[in-house]
C-alpha cells in the first residue's frame, strides 16, 4: 500500500479507443494474484460452510444465544450486508437521476457490490433459522395447510423488500452491462466472442437499441431510487415495529438509510482503492472520485452521528425512565465497548473527512473506510444485542457474545462476497465502458480529438 | 447481386451528423446509425418518436400495485386470523407489499418493453455492423435502390467518411 501514499493527480482524459483497450485489458487471463485471492476466499467460504454444517447438525445451541437474546451476530451481519448494498444503488440510480458525471467511473463496481452484498445478506435470515430447510415457509404460496403469510409482519415485508431489491438491482446491473459486454465481444476471438455475444443479447449499438435502452435505464433508475430508500426502512421496521426498548423508535427508518449509505460508501472505497491499483485503472478511477465518495461518507456519517445525538437527547429529555435506562445501559452497561467502537467510528471518525488532505490521501481514506465498515457492523450489534440483553424484566437480562461457529460464518460471508466480486472482475468490465465514453467529449473534426 | 445498402464509417461525430442530416434532407427513410455511445446530436437529426418503454413502465407499475394489494387482501381473507387486534384487511401494512410489487413488476415489465422494442435478443447479423462501432467509430447504413445508394455513397464521402462500402 505504500505506493498509494504518493500524491496522485488526475490524469489526462482517454480517447474512446483507449477506454475500450484499457478496460477490456482487465479481463485478461487470471493473474497469480487473482488465483491466490480466489483460493483464499474459497477456503474462507468452505470454513463458513463447515461452521453452518456443524450448526445444522447440532442446532442453534452451538451459538452464543442466551435467553432472551436470540438475535445476535447473524441478524447483525444481515443488516450490515443489506446496508453495504445501498450505496451501489445510490451511486448507480440516484446519482444518475441527479446527472452526477463522477458516478460513471465507479458505479459498475458499486452496483456489482450491491448485488453480491444482497446475495450475502439473503443467506443470514436462513442461517439464523433453527430449521433452515423450511425457510420457504415465509414466502406466501398456496399450500396444503391452507395457511398464508401474515402480511402485517415486518418480517414478511422484509422478504418482499429484499427479494425485490435483489431482483431489481441484479436486473439493473445486467442491463447496464449489455453494451459493455458487446464491446468485449467485439474485442474477443473464438469461443469467448460467442459467449460474450450471447450474454450481450446480440447488442449492436444501433440507434433503435440506444433509444429504448436509454429510456429503460432512466425508468429503472427512477424505480430503484424509492426502492433503495424503502429497503433499509423496511429492515429498520423489523426492529422499530416491536416494543423492545431501544428499538421502538420512529427515527429508525431515516437513521438506517443514512447508516446504510455511509457504510456502503465506506465499502466502495475499501474495494476501489486496491482495485484501481491492481487492474491499472488509475486513469479512470481518479482521486476526484474518491473525494466525492468521501464527501458522501461525510454527509451520511454526519446524519448518523446526529441521529445518535438525537437518540440520546430524546432518551434524556423524553421523561421515559425505561428508555433513558436503556440508553444509559448502552453507554455504561456491559456492552460499553461495542458502543464506544460505534460512537468513535461512526460519530467522530467521519468528521476527519472535512479535511481535504484526508480525502486526498488514498491510504488514509482506505484506513478510514475500514473503520467505517467496522463501526457500522458494531452499530447493528449495539442496536440488536443491547436492546435484547436489557429488555423488560431485570431477571431476564443476559450477556451474549458470539461463539466461534458464528464468527466462522460471518468470516465466511465476507469471503463469499469477495468470491463473487473476484469472479465478476474476471469476466465483466468493472468500469462502465459506454458510460465513461459518454462522459468524455466526443471525437470532433478540428475539435479536441 | 447488388447490395441492399451502403455503410459509411465515421471517425468524427460532426462528420456523421452532417452526413445523416444530408441523407435525411434527401429523403432517405431507411437509415440505421451505429454509435459507441448514444449522442443527442444524432438523436436530434433522426428525430424519432418518444420511446414507448415508458408505457410499459406505467402498465407494469399499475399491475404491480394492484397485484400487491390484491394478494395481501385476498390471502388475509382466505385465512382470517386476527393478529394484534388489527382488522383482517389492514391497509397500512399492505402498502409495503403493494409498494414492493409496484417496483418489482414495474422494473421487469420495463425491461421486457425495452427488449421488445429494441428487438433483442438478436441472434442474426445486423446489416453493416462493424466491431469498430462499439469502439470509436460511428456507422451510418443507408438502404434503398441503386440510384439512391450511389447518392448515399457520395453524401458519406463528402461528409468525411473514412470508409464507405456495400452491405
Amino acid at each position: 500500500m505504500a505506493t498509494l501514499a504518493a500524491p496522485v493527480t488526475d490524469l489526462p482524459e482517454p480517447t474512446y479507443a483507449e477506454v475500450n483497450r484499457d478496460i477490456v485489458a482487465t479481463l485478461m487471463p487470471p493473474s497469480r494474484k487473482w488465483l491466490l485471492g480466489m483460493g483464499l476466499v474459497v477456503l474462507g467460504v468452505a470454513f463458513g460452510g463447515f461452521c453452518w454444517a456443524y450448526q445444522l447438525k447440532d442446532g442453534l445451541g452451538i451459538t452464543g444465544y442466551t435467553p432472551p437474546i436470540f438475535w445476535g451476530s447473524y441478524i447483525t451481519t444481515f443488516v450490515f450486508w443489506v446496508g453495504i448494498a445501498h450505496s451501489g444503488t445510490l451511486i448507480s440510480a440516484i446519482l444518475l437521476l441527479f446527472r452526477s458525471a463522477w458516478r460513471t467511473a465507479v458505479y459498475r463496481a458499486a452496483e456489482a457490490m450491491t448485488v453480491f452484498a444482497v446475495m450475502t445478506a439473503g443467506l443470514f435470515p436462513i442461517l439464523h433459522l433453527g430449521r433452515a430447510w423450511f425457510f420457504y415457509w415465509v414466502v406466501p404460496y398456496p399450500n396444503f395447510r391452507g395457511v398464508w403469510s401474515n402480511f402485517r409482519s415486518p418480517l414478511v415485508w422484509d422478504v418482499f423488500a429484499i427479494s425485490t431489491y435483489f431482483t431489481v438491482s441484479a436486473t439493473f446491473l445486467f442491463m447496464g452491462l449489455i453494451p459493455d459486454v458487446a464491446a468485449v465481444r467485439d474485442a474477443a476471438r473464438g469461443w469467448r466472442r460467442k459467449v460474450y455475444g450471447l450474454v450481450s443479447l446480440g447488442w449492436k449499438n444501433s440507434d433503435r437499441e440506444w433509444q429504448h435502452f436509454s429510456r429503460m435505464y432512466l425508468y429503472l433508475a427512477a424505480l430503484a431510487t424509492p426502492l433503495v430508500l424503502s429497503v433499509h426502512s423496511v429492515v429498520s421496521w423489523d426492529f422499530a415495529m416491536s416494543i423492545v426498548p431501544g428499538w421502538h423508535a420512529t427515527i429508525f427508518a431515516p437513521y438506517f438509510v443514512a447508516g446504510a449509505i455511509y457504510s456502503g460508501c465506506g465499502m466502495v472505497i475499501t474495494i476501489l482503492v486496491p482495485l484501481r491499483k491492481w487492474l491499472k485503472l488509475e486513469r479512470y478511477i481518479q482521486p476526484k472520485h474518491f473525494d466525492s465518495l468521501a464527501k458522501l461518507c461525510l454527509l451520511t456519517g454526519s446524519i448518523v452521528g446526529y441521529s445518535y445525538a438525537v437518540e440520546f437527547f430524546i432518551a434524556w429529555s423524553g421523561g421515559n425512565p425505561y428508555e433513558s435506562a436503556h440508553f444509559y445501559n448502552r453507554v455504561f452497561g456491559p456492552y460499553w465497548w461495542a458502543t464506544a467502537i460505534m460512537l468513535t467510528c461512526n460519530g467522530l471518525l467521519p468528521q476527519v473527512l472535512w479535511f481535504k488532505k484526508v480525502r486526498g490521501s488514498l491510504t488514509t481514506l482506505w484506513v478510514v473506510s475500514l473503520f467505517v465498515n467496522l463501526g457500522m457492523w458494531f452499530e447493528r450489534f449495539v442496536i440488536i444485542v443491547t436492546g435484547l440483553s436489557h429488555e423488560y424484566e431485570p431477571w431476564q437480562w443476559a450477556y451474549y457474545v458470539p461463539r466461534w461457529p458464528e464468527l466462522g460464518i460471518v468470516l465466511g460471508s465476507f469471503c463469499w462476497f469477495a468470491m463473487w466480486f473476484l469472479l465478476f472482475i474476471r469476466f465483466f468490465p468493472v468500469v462502465a465502458i459506454a458510460e465513461v465514453k459518454e462522459a468524455l467529449p466526443p471525437p470532433m473534426r478540428g475539435g479536441r480529438r | 447481386m447488388r447490395a441492399p445498402g451502403v455503410v459509411g464509417v465515421f471517425g468524427f461525430l460532426d462528420d456523421a451528423v452532417a452526413a445523416l442530416a444530408e441523407l435525411k434532407r434527401r429523403g432517405y427513410t431507411q437509415l440505421t446509425v451505429y454509435s459507441p455511445v448514444p449522442r443527442h446530436e444524432l438523436d436530434a437529426v433522426l428525430a424519432k418518436k418518444e420511446s414507448p418503454v415508458r408505457l410499459f413502465t406505467l402498465i407494469g407499475g399499475l399491475t404491480g400495485v394492484s397485484f400487491g394489494f390484491f394478494y395481501a387482501i385476498a390471502t388475509s381473507l382466505d385465512w382470517p386470523l386476527i393478529v394484534g387486534g388489527k382488522p383482517i384487511v389492514s391497509i397500512p401494512p399492505f402498502i409495503v407489499i403493494g409498494f414492493e410489487t409496484t417496483i418489482l413488476i414495474g422494473a421487469l415489465v420495463t425491461v421486457a418493453g425495452m427488449l421488445l422494442n429494441a428487438r433483442l435478443p438478436r441472434l442474426g447479423r445486423a446489416p453493416g455492423y462493424d466491431p469498430r462501432f462499439s469502439n470509436d467509430k460511428i456507422g451510418i447504413v443507408a438502404f434503398g435502390g441503386p440510384a439512391q445508394l450511389d447518392a448515399a455513397r457520395e453524401v458519406m464521402r463528402t461528409a468525411g467518411a473514412e470508409e464507405v462500402r456495400d452491405v
